[in-house]
């Protein structure tokens, strides 16, 4: 019991204290160190750029988790233009954001699907009448990824990949591979289908791909969830895209942008192979028609799978908005951020992080008015 | 999990009898002790009160309703069918684990108690203690990053040649990502609970037992096997048990490790094919909404209590053995 | 005992005996060689894992330890943008921690108190059985917990620092309470009975006596018992969230943590770099990231259990 055993045992706290005081001294990155590109917002031809840099203020928005990597980008741009203000998304699904769209608790909300008759209404008894805005804001090419040695890049039509990705094609020499791919040496691998373990607009878009183009192969109605069992999966885009890279003879369903070193199927359509490129992508949805019967504010696109020259897998992710909020701040913040993600350079800054399809000029001019009309009271 | 002498209660017991002046302040002090003793029985019961009340919706909700509701929920069956699958794969991947690594255990806490050089046991045995001190988030990174490429060739080649073993069987995975390799990192991260339990049970082998084995001219091995083993039986069971019970709940490694899948399959060389009940929740319960919540609360709470009732188990071995374990 | 039975026909009973001797001996300490040979194996098997583990974690993680990892959020940063850090992960582990051993720390030193100084009967035995049968709560389920009785409250969609503590504590208290337990009943009873012969209450024997006997062990008990739960991932995961930027207020928001931190970023993947790799983009920044908040988490988890050993090796009363 001598007392400098105690003393002892006080500075021992004394230098622990002192190591977290030191720790405390942390703060969030500054807004010039690494933002130099998406610094100078004003390109005044944006109807954005003349309001950035006075609107502060928190908004709360949330929804499909595939909006994520690009709103990472949205937020950042935005806040480095108005470091007053702050955005914050929740990845916590499409049916969630909905969900919190409709009970108010998020201003603005992502959704990997359009609205039907019920969610517009349950929308706008929030929004008042009319007053919902929904629009393309993030279109994401799908590419079909395969981990083969030596070859990068396959031809198949429709119905082969149904037929690989139900697993009825079963090596990588089969003969419907190998009939539309006369110069690749095909390896006799066993094919190894990978896809995603968690629910995903990605895996419903993939498979209403699959039901609309090989109706007759891919039966399985689209959802959410992987229909065939008993396959290798994986969760998250980063997920599938790993497990590929770490098996050979391995296929799989992934986010362009984060496919790595993964050879791309070109994909049959229309009578040709179109390999994926954000251009073929953005091409499938200006050259889709517009949903037609909707109020002015809602623009939503019926996906034409057949388009020759186009790339037919890509996701079309949904944001959801109010024309009118109840108080100026939100009202502002909103139409600023929604502004930013369409104005070129937000969709330039969801290209670079998230691989997105920049949108055509036309749908711009078709979207702006709604966000334009976005005010309080 | 300390090292220690029984208690000494006696003294207490004597203590008891003393009246002291200040009954006020010795009755409030004991009240707050007994207090936070109670508290606990108390958190335990809330806890599987709160998950009862929240899981209450889906329990009672019927097939159809869930099925509509909830992702992933298969047409045509009840809470049980859906479960079931989840329940098993959660007990292979305990088992599993546990068939790896009681040997291993057995043998490291033999080391420690009998073979290794008395001064460096202490230390050894903290190094053993470290391997449960590592998140187990960290060991979900080195599974699927760097143990299941390394393991892969190693299950291909078991599902080549011995594929007639049931385990062994179907369409092994060719990324490692099967319930082999979530074995082989659960075990790893169970081994320390059993050696530590069972290394303490080793330790209590009556000195006389152990000095009379060897005045009969037995070999260390056999000391350990005619007089340590035997006596440390049930406590080995009980420590397999504790081992299984952390196996059951571990999600992090099994998460980021396993292709999954639903369905009653032995094969834990294949992909897509399990899933354990810790996992189910960690990767679903972001995106789930409303009933989805529920839904996944009751899996937890069917997790819950097959956990209760495995420790509870060993802990009663445990319980029962310390009261003829008088030997000392 | 062994193989040597076969004895036939031998003229000389002093060498058969002998030969028997030797070769059942011989026998005998083969085996006995080859389960010492065993026994070191498994030892070594067990430090395979660990050896690997921790030189993974560190030639991985150590690339990315930097001043500014350190002290900066990654708020803002998106992509393959290799600047920020994790500090605000740092903070909400070091706070939502804090707030764990703040509730766990009483209550399992009380608790334990009750056991060694006034337990018995049938609570005692059955607050001994329970604490028991709680060091074994998946870590998930104590998560689910706190997110129902929080959920009666707050409603569903509440996520927040506290929520995460209130999980860590059910975590956290039974492992207190048995490690306390163990450092309690060493206290020698001499020194109680010393104590009340002078005439010293119960209640202030306790606390000047015991606890300040036991000080040091408790203060090591309680050290392992922060880093048993530090590293709980799955909990945090399903009740405090993920958030980006610095948050100290753990009854308002989401919080980022080191585990739940090093989980998102590996569930983050490959980041698109359309430029190719650059010094303003690199590819597989978010695998660093993991690697290296695990790296500083295995480094205070080490540290808790050096810190925590050394303590009592120190500063504990030589009793025995």
């Amino acid at each position: 019991m001598n007392l400098s055993r105690f003393t002892r045992a006080g500075s021992a706290v004394a230098v622990g204290v002192l190591a977290l005081s030191l720790a405390a001294c942390g703060s969030d990155p500054e807004p010039e160190g690494n933002a130099s590109d998406t610094d100078a917002p004003g390109s005044s031809e944006t109807n954005s750029g003349e309001e950035m840099g006075s609107i502060s203020g928190t908004l709360s928005g949330g929804g499909a988790s595939s909006q994520e990597a690009a709103m990472n980008a949205w937020r950042a741009g935005f806040q480095q233009a108005n470091p007053d203000a702050t955005v914050n998304y929740d990845p916590v699904g499409s049916g969630g954001g909905r969900t919190g769209f409709g009970d108010g608790s998020y201003a603005f909300a992502g959704s990997d699907a359009a609205l039907d008759e019920d969610e517009i209404a349950a929308a706008e008894a929030q929004c008042g009448e009319g007053g919902v805005i929904e629009f393309p804001g993030y279109v994401s090419p799908v590419a079909v990824a395969f981990n083969l040695d030596g070859v990068d890049s396959l031809n198949m039509s429709p119905e082969t990949i149904a037929n690989v990705f139900l697993g009825e094609i079963t090596s990588w020499d089969d003969e419907a591979i190998a009939a539309d791919n006369p110069d690749v040496e095909l390896p006799g691998t066993t094919i190894t289908v990978v896809h995603r373990s968690d629910e995903s607009g990605t895996t419903e878009n993939f498979e209403e791909y699959l039901h609309t183009v090989a109706p007759d192969i891919w039966t399985a109605e689209p959802s959410g969830v992987w229909p065939v069992d008993g396959q290798e999966s994986a969760q998250g885009t980063s997920g599938v895209v790993g497990a590929a890279q770490a098996g050979q003879g391995t296929i799989t369903y992934a986010d362009a942008s984060q496919v790595g070193g993964l050879g791309t199927v070109a994909v049959g359509v229309g009578g040709e192979f179109v390999p994926y490129s954000a251009e073929a992508a953005a091409e499938v949805v200006a050259q889709s028609p517009r949903t037609e019967g909707t109020s002015d504010y809602v623009y939503t696109i019926e996906l034409e799978r057949d388009i020759a020259g186009t790339y037919p897998i890509v996701l079309v992710s949904y944001s959801l908005a109010c024309t009118s909020y109840p108080d100026e701040e939100t009202a502002e913040l909103v139409k600023g951020f929604l502004g930013y993600v369409v104005s070129e350079e937000g969709q330039q800054a969801s290209a670079d992080a998230a691989g997105a399809a920049p949108l055509s000029d036309t749908i711009r001019e078709a979207i702006l008015p709604g966000i334009e009309s976005i005010s309080a009271g | 999990m300390s090292i220690t002498d029984s208690p000494p209660r006696a003294g207490t017991r004597t203590a008891r009898r003393r009246r002291s002046s200040d009954r006020g302040f010795n009755r409030g002090f004991r009240w707050i002790a007994v207090g936070a003793g109670v508290l606990i029985l108390v958190v335990l019961a809330a806890v599987a009160l709160f998950l009862l009340w929240q899981a209450w919706p889906a329990l009672t909700a019927g097939g159809d309703e869930l099925a509509a509701e909830v992702p992933r929920f298969p047409a045509d069956t009840s809470f049980l069918g859906y479960v079931g699958p989840l329940v098993f794969g959660t007990l292979l991947a305990a088992v599993l684990a546990l068939c790896l690594a009681v040997p291993v255990a057995i043998g490291i806490a033999l080391f420690i108690s009998h073979y290794s050089p008395r001064r460096l046991s202490q230390v050894l045995g903290y190094l053993v203690d470290l391997l449960a001190a590592i998140p187990s988030v960290v060991y979900g990174l080195w599974g699927f990053l760097v143990l299941a490429p390394v393991l892969t060739p190693f299950w291909l080649w078991l599902n080549e040649n011995l594929s007639w073993i049931p385990l062994y069987g179907g369409q092994a995975s060719t990324t490692g990502r099967a319930m082999a390799t979530v074995g082989v990192v659960l075990a790893v991260m169970i081994l320390p609970i059993i050696t530590a339990v069972s290394r303490e049970v080793f330790l209590q082998t009556p000195k006389l037992h152990e000095e009379a084995a060897l005045a009969l001219g037995a070999t260390r091995w056999e000391v350990v096997r005619t007089a340590v083993l035997p006596f440390g039986r049930s406590g080995v069971i009980s420590a397999a048990m504790l081992g299984l019970g952390r196996a059951l709940g571990e999600t992090m490694a099994v998460l980021m490790i396993i292709s999954p899948g639903f369905s009653y399959s032995l094969d834990i060389l294949a992909a897509g094919q399990h899933q354990t009940i810790a996992a189910y929740i960690a990767a679903d319960f972001p995106e789930s909404t409303g009933l989805g919540i529920n839904t996944l609360i009751a899996a937890g709470l069917v997790l819950f209590v097959i956990t209760l009732a495995v420790n509870m188990t060993a802990r009663w071995i445990v319980a029962r053995r310390k009261e003829f374990s008088g030997a000392n | 005992m062994s193989a040597a039975t076969a004895s036939t026909t031998t003229s000389d009973a002093t060498e058969r005996t002998r030969a028997l001797l030797t070769t059942a001996d011989s026998g005998r300490r083969r085996t006995d060689r080859a389960m010492q040979v065993l026994i070191w194996c498994a030892f070594a098997l067990a430090m395979v894992p660990l050896v690997w583990l921790l030189w993974t974690v560190t030639t991985e993680g150590i690339g990315r330890m930097s001043i500014d990892f350190l002290t900066l959020s990654t708020r803002n940063i998106f992509g393959g943008d290799p600047g920020g850090g994790i500090y605000h992960a740092i903070m909400g582990t070091l706070i939502i921690t804090g707030i764990a051993a703040a509730i766990s720390v009483p209550v399992g030193i009380l608790t334990a108190i009750y056991l060694v100084e006034y337990g018995k009967g049938w609570l005692a035995r059955s607050v001994t059985f329970f604490v028991d049968v709680m060091t074994g709560i998946p870590s998930i389920v104590a998560g689910l917990f706190a997110f129902s009785l929080f959920a009666l409250f707050l409603g569903p969609s509440a996520q927040m620092g506290m929520m995460g503590a209130v999980a860590l504590s059910v975590l956290m208290i039974p492992v207190v309470v048995r490690s306390c337990e163990e450092m309690l009943k060493l206290v020698p009873n001499e020194l109680r009975e010393a104590s009340y012969a002078l005439g010293v209450p119960k209640w202030l024997t306790i606390v000047k006596v015991v606890l300040r006997t036991s000080v040091a062990g408790l203060t090591t008990g309680v050290l392992l018992s922060v880093a048993r739960v530090i590293g709980e991932t799955a909990p945090l995961l399903v009740t405090v969230g993920v958030t980006d930027s610095i948050n100290f207020n753990p009854f308002d928001g989401r919080m980022m943590t080191l585990p739940v931190f090093s989980y998102r970023q590996y569930h983050q993947g490959y980041a698109p770099c359309p430029a190719g790799e650059s010094a303003s983009c690199v590819a597989d920044i978010a695998f660093q990231n993991a690697w290296g908040a695990a790296l500083v988490l295995i480094g205070i988890v080490l540290l808790l259990n050096l810190v925590g050993r050394l303590v009592n090796r120190w500063f504990s009363p030589k009793l025995r």
